[in-house]
């Protein structure tokens, strides 16, 4: 089990959180969602704590929750520093010894399908987003939603979560992060007497996934629903993630992104919205921190009166341009100002830097990786960010997600 | 001159000081230079409930065109200026203040309030930004149109508050937006930017007599008193009735709520303590257990109660699948009823005092979150003692009280009550 500690001597105040290294994208086949249904049951109880231990974080005072992703699952407390050791026994305890019964495995499924009803069956631009991830990833498991499948989750039982659990959870496949105020040294004292103490699983986990093949053929999902009444537009590529990119690349991915969609100052701001007026809203995005090939967000508003091809082929002149020339180079450097700035802007909250180690490490990086992150963003080069953007956002790479209101009967 | 108070040990109100400026400003600081950062916060009175009637949006507007352009900046050479040296601003219209938040890397600490001056006092309103920000709000409204969420949270405030400016849309309304003038913008700006309601935390690498003087260049050379509309006060309408707003979708959004306690009634906290045990603490509530935990029935559900300058509300929400959404109803309106009638244990009191005092101190671990907390107090009128004084007050409340103000809270259960989709039976 690796342990970091993140010391920040401000407030009186610890996050304490485990990753584990598996999310939805180790779901079995078939079995979608059940990384996260599990993670709803490890509140149900253990044989130490029959009716799990919520009511004994909240009376001393702690915030908990948990979440699932892509590349893994975590389960964090927020307390004052002198119960983190408490906080530390209670999270070692529910890592082997969860206890299950059909009478809390079944309300709870109901409780997850009430969430996908919530986030998705509600939702047209979410069910359109599902849609455009499930055609940009055929093959590898990231074209699933992390919550699952609604006909999947139905299906989903006891011995599902029972049998995932033993595969999983383990000090091996785990990482501790504490953040606040607290030193290693007691940290690691205390990850011996709790964490220290678990025996390994009798095989250690490992994930298989299918690998997405080189894509070749542009996508173009539409989705059509009286419900919506603003239309949208988005444009994912696929692109290699920090864990999965060659050394520079998925820094250059970064500045691009700014660069392009980051803010009223980026390119696609200052051309689409401001000058050619054919959106309201549009931005860029980068999911880097991924275990395998990841995603490259483009998402833009259109103004009343704009058809989304109108948009579409605004979008790709942008992109064409910035495929074919250099970028100014004040507009390259207040993008590195602005990406390196947030790194010690993340200084500023515990909680959100124990989250930013925890995603790294559980994808594949390192503790340095992340200490050098800003001088390799200070190091992108103009060239760089071209060539990334000659590389890959190719259209071929790329699904095109269109959010339309049902069209007039012909 | 700059008056410090007396700094204590190992108390938080100690490491707040009250800043003074030339001028007269006040200000709340902690000074704290472990990380290089300096965040501002502040607020006047002044948001959407002095929009006029036929024009609701206009405080939104107004703050979301203050960094659209300034003195000798254009919209663009605006946020040029920002991002180039990381400069995190953005304002904020509520229904009762217009708020700014300012977050700067210490060395650009004179830039970031020179940027933030030149907004206060030298914002163009130009056209184009006026326009294209309209545009925004308008395709914001039109992407929640059909959402369930935001269609329930419609419904309930106009029936909660009709003819009274809680009940109009703070982020404006579709056909009215485009009536929307500058001079409305001008008037607003010119009715609410006064130093009499302005209320103002600095936290981070600051000190206070260099928080004073730009303190002073930013807000110095505003009037004193605003010449703000009085909004009455008012109550939750139409309680113990239903609205069910017909939606295509699977799942129901239900809000529910009632007058509440305002935050600065002698006998807010044993209601927050009593709110806490209903629906206000995460995974431990009765409404917790019995909607989701022991029936399956939604993944969320909470009550929480809402202070506004001049009402008060008990509210919550949950949304659970059409077939069942009238037994999640029935389980909440049961709980509230329950609760009212016999009180809360003595056992979920202790457990409620515990939680509420020992988590006090998560709501100051980070810059713009203690800035956030010190403006909201000198919102509410309490003095830099009450940070202190709070947890005391929570330990103080006893069973008799909780009791007591949990039936004037609840009185006889009665709810307004919204929801959207297409429940059966309801």
């Amino acid at each position: 089990m690796q342990v970091v500690v993140i010391p920040d001597h401000r407030t009186p105040v610890v996050t304490h959180m485990v990753w584990y290294q598996n999310g939805s994208a180790d779901d079995p086949p078939g079995k979608s969602g059940i990384a996260h249904f599990l993670e709803h049951l490890m509140f149900k109880g253990t044989k130490a704590h029959p009716k799990g231990f919520s009511d004994l974080i909240a009376e001393l005072g702690g915030q908990e929750n948990a979440f699932t992703a892509y590349d893994y699952t975590a389960y964090f407390q927020r307390v004052a520093k002198e119960h983190l050791a408490t906080m530390m026994s209670l999270e070692a305890d529910r890592m082997t010894g969860l206890i299950l019964t059909d009478d809390v495995v079944a309300p709870e499924r109901d409780v997850v399908l009430e969430e996908r009803r919530m986030r998705t069956d509600t939702d047209p631009a979410q069910q359109l987003n599902e849609a455009v991830q499930a055609s940009l990833f055929p093959h590898h498991p990231y074209g699933t939603p992390v919550i699952g499948w609604g006909h999947e989750i139905e299906t989903l039982d006891r011995g599902d979560a029972l049998t995932y659990y033993e595969r999983f959870y383990t000090p091996v496949n785990a990482i501790l992060i504490v953040a606040g105020d607290v030193e290693a040294a007691e940290v690691g004292r205390l990850a011996r007497e709790t964490y220290g103490r678990i025996a390994a699983r009798e095989k250690p986990p490992r994930r298989f996934r299918p690998q997405e093949p080189e894509p070749r053929a542009h996508r173009l999902v539409t989705l059509e629903d009286p419900k919506v009444e603003q239309p949208a537009h988005e444009r994912v590529f696929l692109v290699p993630s920090y864990t999965t990119a060659a050394p520079g690349e998925a820094e250059a991915l970064e500045v691009l992104t700014h660069l392009i969609g980051g803010g009223h100052t980026s390119l696609l701001y200052r051309e689409l919205v401001i000058e050619r007026k054919l959106a309201v809203a549009v931005g860029a995005y980068y999911m880097g921190t991924s275990l395998d090939a990841t995603r490259l967000w483009i998402y833009a508003m259109p103004t009343p009166g704009t058809a989304l091809e109108q948009l579409d082929r605004a979008v790709e002149e942008v992109i064409a341009r910035v495929a074919d020339h250099p970028v100014d180079e004040a507009d390259l450097q207040r993008a590195r100002t602005r990406l390196v700035a947030d790194a010690i802007y993340a200084q500023d909250n515990q909680a959100s830097l124990a989250r930013w180690y925890g995603a790294s490490l559980a994808t594949g990086l390192t503790i340095e990786d992340i200490a050098r992150w800003p001088e390799r963003i200070e190091a992108v080069s103009a060239q760089d960010v071209q060539n990334a953007a000659r590389k890959w956002l190719d259209k071929r790479r790329a699904v095109t997600g269109f959010l339309l209101p049902e069209a007039a009967a012909a | 001159m700059t008056e410090i108070a007396e700094v204590g040990l190992s108390s938080r109100a100690g490491r707040v000081q009250r800043v003074f400026t030339p001028h007269g400003i006040e200000a709340w600081l902690v000074e704290e230079h472990a990380i290089p950062l300096v965040a501002l916060e502040f607020s006047i009175n002044g948001g959407a409930s002095q929009d006029r009637p036929e024009r609701p949006g206009t405080a939104t507007l107004l703050a979301g065109l203050l960094d659209e352009g300034a003195g000798s900046y254009d919209a663009e050479g605006f946020h040029r200026a920002l991002d180039d040296k990381a400069i995190h601003l953005s304002f904020n219209a509520d229904r009762d203040h217009i708020s700014g938040h300012l977050q700067t890397l210490e060395r650009n600490t004179a830039a970031a309030f020179e940027l933030l001056r030149l907004a206060l006092n030298e914002a163009r309103l130009d056209a184009e930004p006026m326009e294209r920000v309209r545009e925004q709000m308008a395709a914001t409204l039109k992407r929640d149109l059909h959402d369930p969420e935001a269609m329930a949270n419609r419904a309930f405030r106009a029936a909660a508050f009709p003819d009274h400016p809680y009940g109009r849309a703070v982020r404006g309304e579709i056909a009215s937006l485009p009536s929307i003038t500058r001079a409305d913008l001008d008037d607003l700006r010119k009715r609410a930017f006064a130093r009499a309601t302005l209320k103002i935390a600095a936290v981070g690498a600051i000190d206070a007599p260099t928080l004073a003087r730009l303190l002073d260049e930013v807000f110095g050379a505003w009037p004193e008193l605003p010449e703000l509309v009085t909004v009455p006060a008012t109550s939750v309408a139409n309680l113990g009735t239903r609205r069910v707003i017909d939606l295509d979708v699977p799942q129901t959004t239900i809000r529910f709520g009632r007058p509440g306690i305002h935050r600065r009634d002698p006998e807010f906290i044993p209601a927050m303590v009593v709110n806490y045990i209903l629906g206000g603490g995460g995974l431990t509530t009765r409404l917790f257990h019995e909607v989701r935990e022991k029936r399956g029935l939604a993944y969320s559900v909470y009550s929480q109660i809402q202070s506004f300058d001049r009402a008060a509300m008990l509210a919550g929400s949950t949304s659970t699948k059409n077939e069942r959404a009238a037994e999640s109803l029935a389980v909440i309106e049961s709980e509230i009823k329950l609760l009212a009638h016999d009180g809360p244990t003595e056992a979920e009191l202790d457990k409620a005092k515990k939680y509420l005092t020992g988590s006090y101190a998560l709501s100051f671990d980070t810059s713009t979150k203690i800035a956030a907390q010190l403006v909201h107090l000198q919102q509410q009128g309490f003095d830099i003692s009450y940070l202190d004084e709070r947890n005391k007050l929570v330990e103080a409340v006893t069973l008799a009280e909780a009791k007591r103000v949990g039936e004037r809270l609840f009185g006889d259960g009665a709810l307004l009550v919204t929801a959207a989709g297409r429940p059966d039976g309801m």
